[in-house]
């Protein structure tokens, strides 16, 4: 037992160590487990970002970047043995995107009292979008109480404003990720009339026989779904297996990629799926992408993932976290920036269709602006639509905001709670 | 040379049934300790802290747990998880209720309540063995996760239904929430570990684990030389209960932190202690810590050699961790089918003798 201490202590602290660069950015993926399918192009669009910026640029304001994979296979033990191994790396890590709420939870007070900022996009704790409480933790541009909004606006569209009496079941990965937007849907329940049934799945979701057998009994109007990883797949082929109508299946934006919906084949034709942005790879970044990253080898993973809904997410992320980066090495006059500068500039990150144009993804993503009391962006969403024939997701509606009178006092009740329990100040007076 | 006996002399009956008796493992025993409670903590930081000690004594504290109850008294037990969760979640609601009792005092109350829940789940032991009995505790760690996922009141009707520790100190220092230092975590787990260790390690010496052996051995003539079969199962449960509450309390307030009970204690956890009991060797203490440093340290042993050393992709370096493991779990028991702890004392039989065998 000593001598295999012995060694990990040596193994450790060669693992501590690794090269000496200026920006150090984590990537906490998981490209094993029943999350794969969905953690891969995610994990590769984000590097294949970074490694973008360093070939073409040479980094950001002349500072390499320093990419550190560290696999956590959304479990939350190994993600804190992630974040503990990897937050001195370089000269400290200046962000985190875990990719999974559960790790999200765990590294919200760690990361807090270490100060390196989160940025948990589209996931993790909704009412972190209150800054006035949670100094570290961003979650721009939209959140899970913005994208059951999106849902429940979506159906209100389609049935000229109203939806009272009609029956909505929400199937949702039953930990703390799929049971977020039930007390948004409950209070837009309460607002529009509509009944709402919960239907838990447990992880990692492949058994999902008796949810869908009672949705084959009560034949909801419409299906919303909070999953991920295989479960999402499985859900698709149960609705297909039931004739359940696809246009009125909506996917959060996590259930919504090709790895999702192809292997329920062509029946799977009209699955929709909410989006905070762009779709396809028609963009002048994918061309430099092709030509920086892929033809030099240097593409993450197998690089087969390119231009898929969740590469694009991924690189829309990294994406975020370089323009933070710019605009603290403007803040601060320093190329060198460290997480405590990396978090101003993410509290100061503004995205205007002129920059978005600029970086080579014009009407990529909304325009968004951070500020010390807002975290979360201005929630807006859009929904997409499988088209199984051309092997795509299409947008099928505009951006638009979701229900902020709703939401707005949910993210203050929660966050307030949040406060009371920690004893936390308010910031931004 | 090493564990000399000859010289050794006992001259009451106190020193002839310490738990130590051979000189040199008493003196190895005290030097462990000492250098576990006045030199680890001094050199330890939060790596450390989160990705090696705590875990290894949290588990091992379950792994003494289970022990009890499948390596000395016979009844295979796969609720595991269920219990620890138990642990958590009793651990959780005693600190939000009564915010001013020591953490310490919660810690141990929590393993009591799981000592309760733990017995009550253990009476069909007294109908049905063996696998049987295994399906029947399977269904406790079914139950148990579905009841905290399902009962808001567990997790005061917190929205993601996760729990978290709000910041609790011990002598001023805290020991849960983000602002702990990692000398205390690790400190008030080891206290915890060896406590629980010492008091297993008597328990199973004295008349209550030869009450437990003798059921486990077989259990008619047990009950035939006098053994209460009722009695001596149910302590058993009782006691596992205890230890495996306090582990379940200490992995969500001190190394967790937040808790999402499907996740952190799902049937994975059971078999995860299961295997560390059986690696380590069924009824054996030291096997408990020999089977959970297995399982805990060696996938982070390995992580850090390919990919911290060797620079190996991330993907490839956890696939091969399973096969890795995998393949030494299997490689160790056949070689010694009764674990870790049969190893040692193998190895202690040949040092005794060592340079001289013959």
């Amino acid at each position: 037992m000593k001598t295999k201490l012995l060694s990990a202590a040596v193994a450790a602290v060669m693992a501590a160590a690794p090269a000496l660069a200026d920006l150090t950015i984590v990537d906490t993926s998981y490209r094993t487990g029943p999350y794969a399918a969905n953690g891969i192009p995610f994990s590769d669009g984000y590097q294949d970002y970074f490694t973008l910026l360093n070939e073409r640029d040479g980094g950001i304001g002349g500072e390499a970047i320093n990419l550190v994979e560290c696999e956590t296979g959304y479990n939350t033990e190994k993600g804190v043995e992630c974040y503990e191994a990897t937050k001195g790396a370089g000269n400290g890590a200046l962000v985190y995107q875990p990719l999974s709420t559960g790790i999200t939870y765990q590294l919200i007070p760690k990361a807090t009292a270490d100060g390196i900022p989160l940025h948990t996009m589209g996931y993790g704790r909704t009412s972190a979008k209150n800054g006035k409480v949670f100094e570290w933790v961003f979650n721009y541009p939209a959140n899970y109480w913005d994208g059951a909004s999106h849902a429940i606006t979506h159906i209100l569209e389609q049935n000229d404003g109203d939806i009272s009496g009609k029956s909505i079941a929400l199937v949702y990965h039953n930990s703390a990720y799929g049971k977020e937007p039930i007390r948004t849907l409950e209070g837009l329940a309460e607002k529009h009339g509509y009944d709402l049934t919960l239907l838990a799945v447990d992880h990692p979701g492949q058994e999902q026989k008796s949810q869908w057998l009672q949705i084959r009994r009560e034949k909801p109007d419409y299906v919303i779904m909070w999953g991920w990883g295989v479960m999402n797949q499985v859900a698709i082929q149960e609705a297909v297996n039931i004739r359940f109508p696809m246009e009125n299946f909506i996917g959060v934006w996590w259930s919504g990629s090709e790895n999702d919906v192809k292997a329920a084949g062509d029946r799977a034709n009209g699955y929709k799926a909410l989006t905070f942005h762009n779709i396809g790879s028609d963009y002048p970044v994918y061309d430099d992408i092709q030509t920086h990253v892929v033809e030099t080898g240097k593409a993450a993973g197998a690089g087969d993932q390119i231009g898929s809904v969740l590469y694009n997410r991924g690189m829309y992320a990294a994406m975020l976290a370089a323009e933070a980066i710019k605009t603290a090495q403007d803040m601060h006059g320093t190329s060198a920036i460290n997480a405590a500068q990396m978090r101003d500039g993410m509290e100061n990150l503004e995205m205007t269709e002129e920059k978005m144009a600029a970086i080579g993804l014009p009407n990529f993503g909304p325009e968004f602006k951070v500020s010390c009391e807002n975290h979360g962006g201005n929630g807006f969403g859009a929904v997409s639509q499988w088209d199984a024939e051309a092997g795509e997701f299409k947008l099928i509606t505009e951006y638009f905001q979701s229900d902020q009178d709703v939401l707005g006092p949910l993210v203050e009740e929660d966050s307030m709670a949040f406060a009371e329990e920690n004893g936390i100040e308010m910031r931004c007076n | 040379m090493f564990y000399r006996e000859a010289g050794d002399f006992k001259t009451s009956y106190t020193e002839d049934s310490q738990t130590f008796p051979i000189k040199f493992d008493r003196y190895r025993y005290y030097a462990v300790l000492v250098a576990a409670f006045a030199v680890v903590p001094f050199f330890i930081n939060d790596y450390w802290v989160n990705a090696v000690f705590l875990p290894f004594l949290i588990y091992s504290i379950a792994a003494i747990g289970l022990n009890i109850l499948v390596g000395y008294c016979g009844q295979v037990s796969l609720g595991t998880g269920g219990f620890m969760a138990v642990g958590a979640y009793a651990c959780y609601k005693l600190m939000t209720s009564f915010p001013d009792v020591n953490i310490f005092f919660h810690v141990i109350f929590a393993g009591g309540i799981t000592a309760g829940v733990c017995v009550l789940f253990g009476l069909p032991s007294l109908r049905i063995k063996g696998f049987y009995l295994a399906v029947a505790t399977l269904a406790a760690q079914f139950f148990l996760v579905w009841m905290f996922n399902r009962v808001s009141w567990f997790y005061n009707y917190s929205a993601s239904g996760q729990i978290s520790a709000p910041e609790r100190t011990v002598f001023g220092a805290p020991v849960t929430g983000a602002e702990t230092a990692p000398w205390a975590a690790y400190l008030f787990c080891l206290v915890f570990t060896v406590a629980c260790a010492l008091l297993a390690r008597n328990l199973t010496r004295g008349m209550a684990g030869r009450k437990w052996m003798a059921i486990r051995d077989m259990d008619i003539a047990a009950e035939i030389i006098g053994v209460n079969p009722l009695r001596a199962k149910l302590t058993a449960f009782m006691v596992s209960g205890f230890f495996v509450g306090i582990s379940g309390a200490l992995f969500f307030a001190v190394y967790l932190g937040a808790v999402e009970v499907g996740e952190a204690f799902g049937i994975n956890k059971s078999f995860l202690v299961l295997f560390m009991v059986i690696i380590g060797g069924l009824g054996s203490i030291f096997g408990s810590f020999a089977g959970a440093a297995f399982l805990v340290l060696l996938p982070v042993l390995l992580k850090n050699v390919l990919v911290g050393g060797l620079g190996w992709p991330t993907d490839l370096a956890a696939h091969l961790e399973f096969m890795i493991v995998g393949g030494m779990i299997i490689i160790f028991l056949i070689a010694e089918p009764h674990g870790l702890a049969q190893l040692w004392r193998v190895a202690k039989e040949k040092l005794r003798l060592w340079p001289f065998p013959h």
